[in-house]
């Protein structure tokens, strides 16, 4: 049993090493075989279906191209569960309530899956949707009416942006890196916040900094042979894009009882297990401030990262995309690439890849699927498969294109908008801090329950140390049991958060992430429902 | 010290293999050219808003007041929206979950997809299952996901037409598969014979290849050509014997020139053979915003109807659309716009018809006067653009030109690309970017430069062409004027 527990819990860690130790050849796509006992049988179907056209109806399932067992494997194997079962559950029980008010405890779901601030109730900032608008329809900006409904500086901006745009044709595909002048801007904003140069054809403009992740695995991973340093607890993006380019995700833990901390020893210690197991480590990803985790990296702990990745000849991977939620005085956020040109590296000491979104921050405009990646340090050969890759899709959508520049270039003091502008995003800001402090006090004050506080992000990761009762009805229900007791939570309160294995925890341990976006007004009530599940569930499972 | 990480040499070879002309050398050149102060006509790529096509006003005045609904409790505004368009982003904004700015369901919102199953409906009188709809951000991705879910390894080959819009060849290599090359009859207005196909897929299966999906283009890119009902039955016949799923990339079915052959979705065609094969035949029919008359690229919309895909495939294509959360939401509301525009009685109708007309009528003018243009070259051939957006031109090359491209380590037709963009600023894509057979060149234009403007780049391109067979010609001269 506590093999089967085990292997639930490392399943999403140590699937893709398993599979390593399975396949005997990694040398190139080409010369690999196919890597589980399942794919003998992919290939006897494929011989048996591409033969004969006289098969029976009832064969017909299995004699289809595209069916589960005949689909490409790395989409079998990947894995997200920030939208997977658990969502899936509350979406049944979202219906069923609309039709049955009164068979349940609680009278609406509250999703707390997923860092998706504007569904629960966060407004967009002004200033910027005003931009968007101006641009979207820009004959508004010849009615006189127009004035009187957009601020004077959205209006001066949207003019901006629309003279960068060849034609002022926000409808056409772009430069496939992204409109030049909305980069030339990104790279002005990101030397405002660094004090070091950036250039702007470092930049790609993505649909979202997600897609801009795909890139450099594909880029970076040829097969299980190479390894893609990645913290544990992680955001699955890392683990499942790994799976679907067909590359190992190689774990590193942090340390929870410093605080989620990143040890350096650690890292060297998975990266020489990986590489004596023959598999060329490429990167490191570091997400800073952290998800799920929430940890801001003191500025000494990234320097060591740094000449960390410079020594082992890795790609720095920083996901920024939380750089703006920062909720604790004692922490700051410190791009990775100021760090690195602090200790003196340039363009031809260590490749960067730093990753920023419009999704979060205090603009949280998720739906708009806006993002970059500034890379740096690389050859101009590698430059230029990064763009051919990049102009297959032609190029990322413009609205959220301008959004990124937007963010990187907010009103400023003196701007019309700028006083309102500030309200706004301290708001937002102040509100999630309030809220990530009452939502870790109230979870701290469970039993058995520890939560870290969050520095930064979105997330609340407490762990929970379920009794061994829990542990064996969650292996009667076939449920892990850290998925068991969240499943529990749903059916009594109506909230739903994602079991920690979707994010990886130690073998053993088990946690939930939980957003801090609900609305303010939602957060008492969460508060006691939360509090009073807990009782019971430990009431009914107690040792 | 070994490679570094991101050494050239030590980089997936899936992605250096991959090529995607249409953004590749001659494009990057025009580039140049342009930043030196050069005139650049760029029809390298499907991009109407580029060459001064205007957007539709309605859905701009839509989606504008969906990015910013404060709007919509000024007052005033009835004074420069057209009450329409206040309801229309009222209803659009009432289908989110948060307006703009939050992740939709990962396959699209509902609502939008309802409207898009209702438009399927209509259009071929068939139900259409919003659950197997996805929205995506432009067909492309689409594309990118299916292939994906398609391609296990280096032994799946897929059917793709020669010439192709090369996102498949690049899809396909990106993946690690095989493309397998079904060619279209140039001397048949690019028709497709389905004992080409029989002889690609049996060549390929004499190599160990699986052959999984077939890509179809309807209407043709980079060829234009209209699929008649016929042949498209017997390509769903060849699909259901050959167990294949059916690739239906129909992006263009509102750019149709001529009336003999009108659209027809591959979906209504397949329900309209009947059982077996309306319930055997796997297909997945991809649309976008991009193109049609709507032009809208930069908005990144697109969706997918899947039928015949069985129930956990579908489970699985979802999950992998999940990882990226979602489409972006303005161009999902695009999409809603698009399948179900204004009607009749409503305020913006006739504005909207008088310029969507304007723009198909234009499009239906130039590519007659392209295809005319063309063929009043010396060596040159054009099929007529029967639909799409595309001319693709045969340029017959002199040997003493191919000689000269030799020499200058270049592909022939890019050598003659790379003086036309000299001489004239004229930015196309050579047709070896799309696939060609051995030893014929073509050139792939847009017919989407301005209608003032085309009488001067056809002029252009004719005084450059003859030149040009001039100073290599071998005293052949072919016409099809």
């Amino acid at each position: 049993m506590r093999r089967f527990l085990i292997n639930q819990a490392k399943g999403l860690v140590d699937h893709s090493r398993r599979q390593h130790h399975k396949s005997p050849s990694f040398l190139s796509p080409q010369s690999r075989p196919l890597a589980s006992p399942a794919s003998a049988s992919l290939v006897s179907l494929s011989r048996f279906f591409s033969s004969t056209s006289d098969m029976s109806a009832s064969d017909s399932t299995s004699s289809l191209p595209v069916t589960v067992d005949s689909i490409n494997p790395k989409v079998l194997k990947c894995e997200y569960a920030v939208r997977g079962e658990i969502v899936n559950i509350a979406q049944k029980l979202q219906e069923d309530l609309k039709a049955n008010k009164d068979a349940y405890p609680f009278d609406e779901i509250i999703y707390c899956n997923i860092g998706n601030p504007q569904s629960l109730g966060q407004l967009p900032i002004r200033f910027f949707r005003e931009v968007l608008a101006l641009c979207d329809h820009s004959s508004l900006l010849d009615e006189s009416e127009t004035h009187g409904l957009f601020s004077i500086d959205s209006i001066d901006r949207a003019w901006k942006i629309l003279d960068q745009i060849p034609g002022r044709a926000t409808g056409a595909y772009s430069h496939s890196q992204g409109i030049k002048g909305l980069r030339d801007v990104i790279a002005a904003g990101i030397e405002a916040r660094d004090g070091f140069p950036a250039d702007p054809n470092d930049i790609f403009l993505t649909d979202g900094a997600s897609p801009a992740v795909h890139m450099m695995m594909q880029l970076l991973l040829s097969s299980e042979k190479d390894g893609i340093l990645c913290p544990i607890p992680q955001y699955p993006l890392y683990s499942a894009s790994i799976a679907l380019h067909g590359g190992s995700l190689v774990p590193y833990y942090l340390d929870e009882a410093t605080g989620w901390g990143l040890e350096i020893s650690d890292l060297k210690k998975q990266l020489e297990e990986a590489r004596s197991k023959g598999i060329a480590v490429r990167a490191l990803v570091v997400i800073n401030p952290g998800n799920p985790t929430g940890q801001v990296l003191a500025e000494e702990n990234q320097r060591d990262i740094v000449n960390f990745c410079k020594q082992e000849g890795l790609v720095l991977l920083a996901d920024e995309v939380y750089q703006e939620n920062v909720y604790v005085p004692d922490k700051k956020f410190h791009s990775f690439k100021k760090v690195a040109r602090s200790l003196g590296y340039g363009e031809k000491d260590i490749s960067l890849v730093s990753f920023q979104s419009v999704s979060k921050g205090y603009y949280g405009e998720c739906g708009k699927r806006g993002g970059y990646m500034e890379v740096t340090g690389f050859t101009s050969d590698v430059r230029e498969q990064i763009y051919k890759m990049a102009s297959v899709n032609l190029c990322s959508n413009i609205s959220g294109q301008i959004l990124a520049s937007l963010v990187m270039s907010p009103p400023k003091p003196g701007d019309d908008s700028y006083d309102s502008y500030m309200a706004e995003r301290d708001g937002i800001l102040s509100s999630m801090a309030k809220r990530a402090k009452t939502l870790e006090d109230a979870l701290n004050s469970l039993e058995g329950v520890t939560c870290n506080r969050a520095e930064g992000a979105m997330y609340l990761f407490p762990r929970i140390s379920l009794p061994q009762k829990a542990i064996e009805a969650a292996e009667a229900e076939k449920t892990a049991p850290d998925a068991f007791y969240c499943k529990r939570l749903l059916n009594a309160t109506g909230v739903v958060v994602v079991p920690g294995s979707g994010f990886g925890q130690v073998p053993g341990t088990w946690h939930f992430r939980c957003t801090i976006l609900p609305q303010e007004d939602k957060i008492p009530a969460i508060v006691n429902r939360l509090t009073e599940f807990h009782k019971s569930f430990m009431d009914e499972f107690r040792d | 010290m070994s490679l570094k990480a991101l050494d050239y040499e030590s980089l997936n070879e899936n992605v250096k293999n991959c090529q995607y002309a249409v953004r590749g050398e001659l494009y990057l050149r025009a580039s140049e050219l342009q930043k030196e102060g050069k005139k650049i006509i760029f029809t390298n790529v499907g991009n109407p808003h580029a060459l001064g096509q205007k957007p539709l006003t309605f859905p701009r005045q839509v989606v504008a007041l969906c990015q910013a609904p404060f709007l919509l409790d000024d007052p005033n505004i009835g004074m420069i929206f057209p009450a329409d368009a206040i309801a229309r982003a009222k209803h659009y904004l009432s289908l989110t979950s948060g307006g703009l700015g939050a992740y939709s369901d990962s396959r699209g919102i509902p609502g939008v997809r309802k409207e898009v199953a209702e438009f399927i409906e209509r259009r071929d009188g068939y139900p259409s299952d919003p659950e197997l709809i996805f929205l995506t951000d432009g067909a492309s991705k689409g594309v990118m996901q299916i292939l994906n879910c398609v391609i296990r390894g280096q032994k799946d080959g897929i059917l793709v037409p020669v010439p192709q819009y090369p996102l498949y060849s690049a899809t396909i290599s990106l993946l690690g598969g095989t493309l397998v090359p079904y060619y279209l009859e140039e001397s048949e207005n690019w028709g497709l014979d389905v004992n080409n196909l029989r002889q690609s897929v049996a060549q390929a299966r004499s190599q160990g290849i699986t052959v999984r999906a077939m890509v179809i283009i309807n209407p043709g890119n980079p060829t234009g050509q209209c699929l008649s009902e016929s042949n498209l039955r017997e390509i769903l016949r060849f699909c259901c014997d050959e167990r294949l799923v059916l690739l239906g990339d129909e992006v263009y079915q509102q750019n149709i020139y001529q009336d003999e052959r009108p659209f027809i979705s591959s979906k209504k065609v397949l329900m309209d053979m009947g059982a077996p094969f309306s319930k055997e035949v796997q297909l997945i029919s991809f649309h976008t915003v991009s193109k049609g008359y709507w032009g809208e690229c930069g908005q990144r919309g697109g969706y997918f109807e899947m039928t015949n895909i069985p129930p956990r495939t579908v489970e699985e294509i979802y999950k992998v659309a999940s990882i990226a959360l979602s489409p972006n939401v303005s161009a999902q509301i695009f999409m809603g716009l698009m399948v179900s525009p204004p009607k009749p009685g409503d305020i913006s109708y006739d504005q909207f018809i008088r310029e969507s007309k304007g723009i198909l009528e234009s499009l239906r003018r130039r590519a007659r006067m392209m295809t005319d243009g063309f063929n009043s070259c010396k060596n040159v051939v054009c099929n007529f653009t029967e639909g799409a957006m595309y001319s693709f031109p045969q340029i017959k090359l002199p040997s003493k030109a191919i000689q000269a491209a030799k020499q200058a380590g270049k592909v022939p037709d890019v050598f003659y690309c790379l003086k036309l963009l000299e001489a004239t600023g004229i930015s196309t894509v050579p047709g070896s970017g799309f696939g060609q057979k051995e030893g014929v060149f073509h050139l792939r234009t847009t017919i989407l430069p301005a209608e003032e403007e085309m009488p001067e780049i056809m002029d252009s391109f004719k005084k450059f062409n003859d030149e040009f067979m001039s100073q290599y010609g071998d005293n052949f001269v072919y016409s099809r004027m």
